[in-house]
């Protein structure tokens, strides 16, 4: 269990710590500039996360989605893989669910939530697996295969929900039956109305799954081993093209539930829209923020949509401007995001930096043999 | 040395993706035009960079209220995802709101929406701030618009574009078929190809509304043209519209009516192009009289629809304390009610059209003919 | 002995890297015309120590003499104007083109605004016939061997007016005659007047070529000895700072049945369509090893391949144990008894950054024993590692490390323990010895030998021939994916294994199984 403990070791805290301060200080000397106060800005910030159990709830309904689609991406990469198409895997799992959620009747609860869940998830696991498979299979590079499958997912889903789902008159699917709502009544009462539903905690769970997954089973060792050096793992025995495929399937699942929770928790019907939601994009910075670790996926999405709900308090009571509130966001997260950054900043000063010391011999003598 | 030189890679990846990120985050506010606002005008405005803190510190003294007095009331507004920026309603709205504040002394507030999630928080911001109206800007706040009302009886709150069945919301749609209906007598009158385009948005009712009101105007007055509707599938892309509109001028259309917001401004580029090359061709605009942007060479005439009128007039009612919520007050303004229609100046179409014009208008307020909206 | 002024003179070169000291307060001096071997294991310091020279490096302390006066040498340009060349282990050559060409390249002569290339050729033949270089300026560097390349980045650093060279690893690349004919060549250097360090860790070149020689351990100056006073195991014992045994015990048993069958095996590129392998066929039996010579790039990466499944052959078979495993999988085949040390550890053998337990598991970690269900027991895996690391003496800071922080040797150790534990029949070693010190070389070897000695079949293939000499029961020659023949390890000979490596059949063998 050392993973577990290594996250709490100082270092590993202290680099994020460090990249949040900077950025606010950043953020502060932006706002300075524009003659904005920054400190009733940031208190605004905290107060609109943290100011009344409304908006506490509200958080957790913007944390949610990023954790999906940090999870989605941070298990990509530590496959080796960049899952840019975290997008178009949550567009397509909302879909799913939509259509599963609105076209079936009759279903007790019990079954329909679940089933419409699976599917979902499944649909997503399967969008993701496509690029996968072209990776795998044809060497498409995933990186642009995810990006066409974007747009894809974005108008094949406006494509079915018009044509299956549409509400007579309205730009945006039926509402989905009773039975497959995974919001939760009483906990919406007990925070003044706030959208809750299952998906943080099953987020949760999911969070736990990954670390089983890739640390504590025979498959995520494989996974892990083809990220890192595919060369060994082909020697070693390991099926590299299916490792690829299993890799962009559960990166996929994963951002199909974040697709899930946000019809069945939190709209209860699905938009036909010109742009996706861009949470896939979101995961990214939640994944590089976290450092691709589930507990530190979760951080880096609590910290993303904090500072996304509580930057509209910021525009709202310290009157900041939405261009410098986003701006000051841009800041904390390109700081959290550039650790490089940091940890040059850091290391001067410590001394006895052992990993660094054989590479510095191998650096001398491979400069002077050529 | 190839061990730091691959964690400087690392490095680097890291920073230009960081960077990216911190960009896209930037440039979404520009990119996103709302998908519920189907079209959108750009008249130049002084006020385009208006920011709150300009208008919170508007002193109500030097505001001229004759008759409405609105100090210490509070009206906040809620954009969708096309900010409020967005050359188009939203602004239109907020420039509203901004009249009301100087003429009554009300204080007003914005809040932009950044993903549709946030439409509901948004509106419970002021709901629960304690303000005397909160409007949502755009039919996507239809559900949260229901929800947070019920949830809020004693809040009152306004809608645009959409109809919320609860006693304390007002709704307030257009009868975008109707003014459509006379900007298509005027293109089945101009028509020298009997042919004409139109460009939309995406398919979606509202814009549907556009197209069929067109259609039955110029069938209304030539039978024997026919339209030919063209949806680039966008509401932010101006080089699909431009696309768009190639292909229907290509095939011998002469005239083009677009209800496709951003996109749109497409179409006026290539029209524009093609009157370089002496092609003569029109564009109908839409929302505002899109003449002021794009010049009398191009711009047959508009489709106006007057969100700004609509906000400052439900505005200025709540303040005298006339706000009437509920599913039997819903406004929707047509052409008898002044909500849309063409702009006043037409230098481009001739008397003889105009007095056509004025006929169907008539006959359509009295109710003679009934527009189709779909 | 300080009869003249020495040409080099290094005095108190210190150089610290942070948290380590390359080089600890070194001095040395080249005489004019000798030939100074620079005897040291990987990461003694001989490499940083030459940059220095070279301008590479700056020392933290020390002094540089050249013909008597101190320099700053703060840049090659500045080595080059001093007289200083180096002959680097990696060519650096425009393989397109002519060998006059890169000679010139950046100094060329000019006749107004164009080259004068006639000028360029004949004083290239002029250096080249002088030090019986023996090259045609007007070739194409693609077009000629290795051996000849290097003799263009002599001649280069020659037409730059060089009378000192430094030779860094300047055998590791050639065959066995082409290392014959640079000993000539540097002889025929020395004797027209030019000094020489030549970094090398191979003992008999030393004692062949060398006038004196100073072994560096560890960034400092153990000795500086005449080489004709000394000898192989008073070198070896000072550069490895302990008494260091050549004689392995391989002892002539009787080998086994035979376990691997190659037959008939034939392998197109993946690019040209050509045969890479064609009609390969060998035997090895229990308790044998198979040695396999021949210049790298003759087919030795395919072979591995075909036989451990990681790419699909033309025709042919391969049979381990009577079982044919020509059509099954990377991973059967490894059930089967197929075993690999391959010859890039980092890329192919390792998972560097996969801690070291998780390392030691990589060709077993499916086996029951270190977890049931799809689930990982760690407790066993870690178990297991410390086993092997204790067993095969793999120095590590622990088994949760990173198998990256440790050493080339270590990590080949690694690989060794984890592939000699999981009881191969078979086990494909490719330059198992690639980079490492002395005494890494020693223990790889006695591995080998052991692991023969309990009946495994084992193909060796290398570059060193004195590693397969001293190995192999027999060794084969590959060349052009083709076997010119195959000896046994009595009869063997440089002269056949030359001929043999540079594609001539040995006469009286078909080039087929023994």
């Amino acid at each position: 269990m050392t993973k577990w403990s290594q996250i709490f070791i100082k270092s590993n805290l202290l680099v994020p710590l460090v990249a949040i301060v900077l950025g606010l200080l950043c953020g502060a000397l932006v706002m300075w500039l524009g003659g904005y106060n920054s400190w009733s800005a940031y208190s605004a910030l905290f107060h609109k996360v943290f100011g009344s159990s409304y908006d506490i709830g509200e958080t957790i309904r913007t944390i949610t989605p990023l954790l999906f689609t940090g999870l989605s991406v941070g298990f990509a990469f530590r496959a080796g893989l960049f899952n840019i198409g975290a997008e178009g895997q949550f567009m397509i799992g909302m879909t799913a669910a939509t259509i599963v959620g609105v076209k079936l009747h009759g279903l007790p609860a019990i079954v329909h939530a679940p089933l419409a869940l699976v599917v979902g998830a499944l649909a997503g696991g399967l969008w993701g697996a496509i690029a996968g498979f072209l990776k795998s299979n044809r060497g498409v590079n995933e990186v642009i295969s995810c990006i066409m499958l974007n747009w894809i997912a974005l108008y094949l889903s406006n494509y079915l929900i018009s044509s299956l789902v549409l509400e007579k008159g309205q730009q945006r699917s039926e509402m989905i039956q009773e039975s497959a709502s995974l919001s939760i009544g009483w906990l919406s009462k007990a925070l003044d109305n706030a959208r809750m539903d299952w998906g943080i905690f099953i987020g949760m769970i999911c969070v736990a799954l990954f670390y089983i997954l890739l640390w504590r089973t025979k498959q995520g060792y494989e996974l892990r081993a083809v990220g890192h050096n595919a060369d060994a793992a082909r020697v070693s025995g390991i099926n590299v093209k299916g490792s690829m495929l299993k890799s962009m399937m559960i990166s996929g699942i994963f951002a199909g539930l974040g697709g899930v929770f946000e019809v069945l928790g939190v709209f209860h019907y699905q938009v036909v829209t010109a742009a996706s939601p861009g949470y896939g994009f979101d995961g990214i910075a939640v994944a590089l923020l976290g450092g691709n670790h589930p507990i530190g996926i979760l951080l880096g999405s609590v910290l993303f949509g904090a500072l996304t709900y509580g930057s509209a308090g910021m525009n709202f009571t310290a009157n900041v401007p939405t261009e410098i509130v986003r701006i000051v966001i841009g800041c904390i997260i390109f700081f959290v995001a550039s650790h490089g950054l940091i940890q040059m900043f850091l290391k001067p000063r410590k001394p006895g930096r052992k990993p660094k010391k054989k590479g510095a011999v191998d650096g001398g003598s491979d400069l002077g043999l050529g | 040395m190839k061990r730091t030189g691959m964690r400087s890679a690392s490095l680097v990846l890291t920073l230009v993706v960081s960077l990216v990120l911190v960009l896209s985050a930037c440039g979404k506010s520009n990119n996103n035009e709302g998908a519920a606002s189907p079209s959108a005008s750009s008249s130049p405005s002084e006020s385009a960079s208006a920011s709150p803190s300009e208008s919170a510190s508007a002193s109500p003294s030097e505001s001229a209220a004759p008759t409405v007095d609105g100090k210490g009331k509070k009206i906040g507004m809620v954009t969708d995802l096309g900010g409020v920026n967005d050359k188009s309603f939203n602004q239109q709205a907020w420039e509203a709101l901004e009249k009301i504040s100087k003429d009554t002394g009300a204080d007003v507030k914005y809040l932009e929406s950044k993903k549709d999630a946030d439409y509901e928080p948004n509106l419970n911001n002021f709901v629960k701030g304690g303000y005397d109206l909160t409007w949502g800007i755009g039919f996507l706040f239809a559900d949260a618009a229901k929800k947070v009302a019920d949830q809020n009886p004693n809040a009152k709150l306004a809608v645009i574009d959409t109809t919320v069945d609860a006693p304390n919301v007002e709704s307030v749609t257009f009868k975008e078929h109707e003014g459509s209906f006379l900007v298509g007598v005027v293109a089945g009158l101009t028509t020298k190809t009997n042919k004409i385009g139109f460009v939309g948005g995406m398919e979606l009712p509202v814009i549907k509304k556009f197209e069929a009101g067109f259609k039955a105007g110029v069938a209304a007055v030539n039978p024997d043209a026919v339209v030919t509707p063209n949806y680039v599938g966008d509401f932010s892309k101006p080089d699909l519209g431009k696309l768009a509109a190639a292909t229907l001028y290509d095939a011998g259309n002469d005239i083009i009516f677009h209800a496709a917001g951003g996109s749109g401004n497409g179409v006026f580029t290539e029209a524009k192009d093609r009157f370089k090359a002496g092609n003569k061709v029109w564009v109908i605009g839409v929302d505002k009289d899109q003449s002021i942007e794009f010049g009398n060479d191009i711009t047959l005439t508009s489709m106006m629809k007057k969100v700004d009128q609509a906000v400052y007039t439900v505005s200025q009612d709540l303040l005298s304390g006339k706000f009437q919520g509920g599913l039997a007050n819903a406004k929707e303004l047509g052409l008898a009610e002044g909500g849309v229609g063409l702009p006043d100046n037409n230098p481009n179409v001739s008397k003889e059209i105009l007095d056509k014009v004025e006929e169907f208008k008539n006959k359509i307020v009295s109710g003679e003919i009934k527009v189709p909206t779909e | 002995m300080e009869q003249a002024v020495p040409v080099v003179e290094l005095r108190g070169i210190t150089k610290r890297f942070p948290g380590i000291v390359a080089n600890d307060n070194i001095s040395l001096q080249l005489r004019k015309g000798e030939i100074h071997a620079l005897l040291g294991e990987n990461g003694a310091g001989k490499s940083t120590l030459m940059s220095i020279l070279f301008g590479l490096y700056q020392p933290d302390e020390g002094e540089i003499y050249v013909n008597g006066s101190r320099e700053i040498i703060d840049g090659p340009g500045k080595a080059i104007k001093l007289g200083i060349g180096m002959v680097h282990q990696h060519f650096k050559l425009v393989q397109n083109f002519t060998v006059a060409e890169n000679i010139v390249l950046g100094i060329e002569p000019r006749r107004g605004f164009s080259i004068n290339y006639r000028q360029a050729h004949r004083k290239v033949s002029e250096l080249s016939e002088q030090y019986g270089l023996k090259v045609d300026p007007k070739v194409q560097i693609q077009d000629i061997t290795v051996g000849m390349q290097q003799r263009v980045e002599i001649l280069k650093t020659l037409y730059r007016g060089a009378e000192i060279l430094i030779f860094d690893e300047p055998t590791a690349v050639l065959t066995v005659q082409e290392i014959h004919e640079l000993m000539q060549i540097l002889r025929n250097l020395a004797a027209e007047g030019k000094s020489i360090i030549l970094i090398t860790h191979k003992l008999k070149e030393i004692m062949e070529v060398s006038d004196r020689v100073t072994v560096i351990r560890r960034g400092r100056v153990i000795d500086t000895l005449t080489t004709s006073e000394t000898n192989e195991s008073e070198l070896a014992e000072k550069m490895v700072g302990r008494r260091v045994s050549f004689q392995l015990d391989k002892e002539k048993r009787e080998p086994g049945p035979t376990l691997l069958q190659v037959n008939h095996l034939t392998l197109r590129g993946s690019d040209k369509g050509r045969n890479v392998l064609t009609d390969v066929s060998f035997e090895i039996r229990a308790g044998e090893i198979y040695g396999l010579a021949g210049v790298d790039g003759n087919g030795q990466h395919e072979l591995v391949d075909a036989i451990t499944g990681l790419r699909p052959i033309e025709s042919g078979s391969v049979v381990l144990g009577g079982v044919d495993l020509t059509r099954k999988s990377v991973r059967d085949r490894m059930s089967a008894g197929v075993a690999q040390i391959p010859e890039d550890r980092q890329k192919q053998g390792l998972v560097l950054d996969f801690k070291v337990s998780e390392n030691m598991v990589l060709t077993t970690y499916k086996d029951s024993r270190f977890g049931r269900g799809g689930f990982i027991d760690e407790k066993a895996i870690n178990e297991h590692a410390s086993k092997l690391v204790g067993e095969f003496d793999v120095r590590t800071a622990g088994i949760h490390v990173p198998m990256r922080s440790l050493s080339g040797g270590n990590q080949q150790k690694a690989i060794i323990a984890r592939e000699l534990t999981r009881d191969p029949q078979l086990l494909i070693a490719v330059q198992p010895t690639r980079g490492l010190d002395i005494g890494a070389i020693e223990f790889v070897h006695e591995r080998l030998l052991q692991a023969k000695n309990e009946g495994k079949a084992i193909l060796l293939i290398s570059y060193e021939l004195d590693e397969l000499y001293k190995m192999s029961d027999r060794i084969a020659v590959i060349f052009d994916g083709q076997i010119m023949g195959e000896l046994d390890s009595e009869e063997v000979d440089d002269e056949k294994l030359g001929l043999m490596m540079s594609g001539n059949r040995l006469k009286g063998e078909g080039g087929g199984a023994a």
